[in-house]
């Protein structure tokens, strides 16, 4: 790992990612839900091949920080700058276009269609083909089509997954479906991977797999990954910049060792120490 | 014979209805509503056809096509102005506007070509075939129907199945919101759905007034309804199910009237729909449906 350094906007990312511009930035970020404020002041910098983790305890906002950064809500203040570049006013297509990709805390795959035909959604904005010449079966959609099916394969082999192409995605066993649906947000070509919560309902042994093919995907892909996690021998085995989140406000940033020594965070998880 | 006969012409109805009911199908399965103005898409789609041949008396081919142009673009600008500013109301309101859209079609067809019965010259230049010595006899029009049908059944399960967009359409029907989180354009493809609904209305309404040839501003009302029935029917959402719906429904239409009464061949449609529902209420061929609470 990459010494961690810190930025003049009370943020650390990776040393080697500090000629580049941070893949996210946010300024001042926060949504309100009627009277209630759920996230607020919420600024964070990530850098191009960072694994950032957002941890918190439950309802501290953590999806809706991820909500926030997709447009599945729209801010009420604050700025998301993705590569250098505001995406106030874009819809959530367009933030997946502009490179941010996500998985579900509540798997979301569409069930009904096979393995591959999944990562081909995913793909549907990489592989073009006009629609006349699918029909037609002209050369152009053969060509396309071939594409579309090897990049496909190619990018379930990341979890060997070639085998279960034609399997229908509902019928997968659980920890498959979690992998899936990385794949899935991985065929959108992100630069930004958002996970969810990616280790849920996963064994000690499938979550060690997890921790290897998440640092391996950052490694081939050179994207960065933020994730959600409960696990915290996962998100302090790979997170470098880890955030933690409170009551929809950052309490504490920093290194694993930092996090876990914060004492604030401590109180945050564990309540406070009584007096005596 | 006369069952065989009963049998072709159920078959050849049954086809008709099995194209208005993809249309019901289609927008049912993607955008979640029930667009009751489909049936007065037909209704355009035949007048379109009525006024290319017998005004302006362009060839058949050429007819239908302007049909189909002119019912695609009425079913995009329905969509766009109608129903997608209430793409998060209640189902309640979209139901509500689809039912006051149908209305607009036919009073705007009123004014435009008057209540007086139009007599559709049939489109379909084939000779009846003869069979068994001229025992039976089968009509040019349900030859063409029921090819059309077919023709378009496979056109469908190809675009759903192989294309890109038709996979698109496929994951934006199981779930809207993590289709967008895959940058998939939810508005467009919906507006494609209504496109290829409103240009199969076109073909259905030339077809059923090739068969039948009386055409009015209410003209598509009826079948409209027949061929919603034989999309729950089928299974709301399901492509085979509005086709296996159709052609069934059209059957006992043809043998209801034949065998027991004309005057109740409409409420036998509608008691077999009422049966099926209580033993199966997802439809035939329908999937269930676990709502999440």
């Amino acid at each position: 790992m990459s010494k961690m350094v810190p930025l003049p906007t009370n943020s650390i990312i990776p040393e080697r990612d500090l000629d580049k511009i941070p893949v996210l930035e946010t300024r001042h970020l926060g949504i309100d839900f009627g009277g209630l404020t759920a996230v607020d002041e919420f600024n964070l910098t990530i850098g191009r091949t960072e694994i950032a983790g957002l941890i918190g305890p439950n309802g501290a906002g953590k999806t809706t920080v991820f909500n926030l950064l997709t447009k599945v809500y729209q801010p009420t203040r604050g700025t998301i700058l993705l590569d250098g570049k505001e995406t106030s006013g874009m819809s959530t297509v367009q933030v997946n276009q502009a490179g941010i990709a996500r998985t579900f805390q509540n798997i979301r795959l569409f069930s009904s269609l096979t393995v591959e035909e999944n990562v081909k959604i995913g793909l549907h904005n990489q592989v073009k083909y006009r629609t006349v010449n699918g029909l037609l079966r002209l050369p152009s959609y053969w060509k396309q089509e071939k594409i579309a099916h090897e990049r496909a394969l190619e990018l379930l082999s990341i979890f060997n997954m070639e085998d279960l192409a034609e399997h229908r995605a509902g019928s997968l066993p659980y920890g498959a479906q979690r992998r899936l649906e990385i794949v899935r947000a991985l065929a959108t070509n992100p630069s930004l991977l958002l996970l969810d919560e990616p280790a849920a309902g996963m064994n000690p042994s499938e979550t060690a797999e997890l921790m290897e093919n998440i640092t391996k995907i950052r490694d081939t892909f050179q994207i960065a990954i933020m994730l959600i996690e409960h696990d915290m021998n996962l998100v302090m085995g790979i997170c470098e910049g880890i955030c933690v989140l409170n009551y929809g406000r950052i309490i504490a940033k920093g290194t694993a060792d930092e996090i876990k020594r914060n004492p604030v965070v401590i109180e945050a998880y564990l309540g406070k120490k009584k007096e005596g | 014979m006369a069952f065989l006969s009963y049998l072709a012409n159920g078959i050849s109805l049954g086809s008709v209805y099995a194209i208005i009911a993809l249309g019901y199908t289609m927008v049912y399965g993607i955008a979640k509503m029930l667009n009751f103005a489909h049936g007065d898409v037909i209704m355009v789609g035949a007048y379109i056809a009525f006024c290319a041949t017998s005004y302006l008396g362009l060839p058949s081919i050429v007819a239908i096509l302007l049909a189909m142009a002119v019912c695609t673009i009425l079913g995009i600008t329905i969509e766009g102005l109608a129903y997608k500013p209430l793409r998060a109301a209640p189902s309640l309101a979209v139901l509500i506007t689809a039912i006051g859209v149908s209305y607009f079609l036919q009073n705007a067809a009123l004014l435009i070509w008057g209540s007086a019965p139009k007599s559709f010259p049939s489109l379909v230049g084939i000779p009846p075939l003869k069979l068994f010595e001229g025992k039976l006899i089968i009509t040019g029009e349900a030859i063409v129907t029921v090819i059309a049908c077919i023709v378009i059944m496979i056109g469908l399960t190809l675009f759903t199945g192989k294309t890109r967009m038709g996979k698109a359409m496929r994951a934006v029907s199981e779930d809207k919101g993590a289709a967008q989180l895959m940058g998939i354009n939810v508005n467009h493809t919906i507006s494609v759905t209504f496109a290829i609904g409103s240009a199969l209305a076109a073909i259905a309404g030339v077809l059923l007034c090739s068969a039948y040839p009386v055409l009015l501003p209410t003209t598509g009302s009826m079948p409209g309804i027949k061929a919603f029935t034989a999309a729950v029917f089928g299974g709301i959402g399901s492509i085979p199910g509005a086709m296996v719906g159709g052609i069934l429904l059209g059957i006992i239409e043809i043998f209801g009237k034949a065998y027991i009464s004309t005057q109740l061949a409409d409420a036998i449609v509608f008691s077999v729909l009422i049966i099926v529902l209580l033993v199966k209420p997802t439809g035939l061929l329908g999937k269930a449906i676990n709502e999440k609470v």
